[in-house]
């Protein structure tokens, strides 16, 4: 299978980046907000996406085309990320596409899921929380990055 | 000795900037070096680096013998991996360091759990990192493997498997 991993820069691409003994059996894809992180996924395809959030709402739809681009030639068979903005984007566009997708919410988030995870229970196929308080009928809780 | 302060890579964090360039002040001995972003302070006693590229920001991290960070999982786990002594200061949404209040949330759970100092003002943070300067408190806490939990890895296994 072929697989899509985003995250944005920071907390997010680094518990990303902790999952990697889940893909040993599958042709993976990086995805995230920095070209210096290119480097850090040397074994793996790696695509750049602009990075934005609720501050940065001008670069949405430059961001939403070219995720919508991104996605269109990677044809990945899942997409999965750890968030924030630009991975529930992927996430969008991976279900308008058909492609199955998964959001593990950080673990930061301890108190209520993320605002993008709450979205994300509406749009993706499986939704994660890293805290066994937080688990509902539409998020699971499997463990954490941790 | 060389105390690394790391901020993040969406917003700046003024108020640990200012509290970390009085401390710098009070130990003319140790190197300050601060990673941020947009920050509109002057630092007189440290030296400010913007983004860093993930080399670079690697060479500082293993060079430095206290990480003082905001409270970002980034900055939490890569501490923990690399086994250094740490402290952190969560950002204040009251105070525009922030959306939202989670860093203060992440801070105590992290910290409940013993994964993780906290310093929820300046002054707390300034006399923590004097009472270690003075070898007085040891700022090292647990040693994270370097992936996921076995149950996280399994549960996607089975996830991707069966997709």
């Amino acid at each position: 299978m072929k697989i899509l991993a985003v995250a944005s820069a920071g907390g997010h691409w680094i518990q990303l980046l902790r999952l990697k003994p889940a893909f040993t059996d599958h042709q993976l894809v990086y995805m995230s907000t920095k070209e210096e992180f290119r480097m850090m996924v040397p074994d793996s395809q790696y695509f750049v996406i602009p990075d934005f959030n609720r501050k940065k709402k001008i670069l949405i739809f430059k961001s939403l085309l070219e995720i919508w681009r991104s996605l269109k030639s990677i044809k990945p068979d899942l997409v999965i990320t750890t968030g924030a903005a630009p991975g529930l984007a992927c996430i969008l566009v991976g279900r308008i596409l058909g492609f199955k997708t998964v959001w593990l919410d950080s673990i930061a988030n301890v108190e209520q899921l993320s605002m993008s995870g709450k979205i994300a229970t509406y749009l993706s196929n499986h939704v994660y929380t890293q805290w066994p308080e937080l688990e509902s009928d539409k998020v699971k809780y499997s463990g954490k990055v941790l | 000795m060389m105390i690394f302060i790391t901020t993040g890579t969406q917003e700046p964090f003024d108020r640990l900037l200012d509290a970390m360039d009085i401390c710098a002040a009070k130990f003319p001995e140790v190197e300050f070096v601060a990673q941020v972003i947009n920050t509109d302070v002057e630092a007189k006693n440290l030296k400010v680096e913007g983004f860093l590229s993930p080399i670079t920001f690697n060479d500082y991290f293993e060079r430095a013998d206290l990480i003082v960070g905001h409270a970002g999982m980034g900055t939490i786990i890569t501490a923990l991996v690399k086994e250094k002594a740490l402290i952190v200061i969560p950002r204040d949404a009251s105070l525009g360091e922030h959306r939202n209040d989670h860093q203060l949330a992440t801070a105590k759970k992290m910290s409940a759990l013993n994964y993780v100092k906290v310093a929820y003002t300046s002054d707390e943070l300034i006399n923590t990192i004097d009472l270690f300067l003075r070898n007085e408190i040891s700022l090292t806490s647990v040693k994270l493997t370097p992936y996921a939990s076995d149950s996280l890895i399994t549960e996607l296994k089975t996830l991707f498997g069966n997709s």
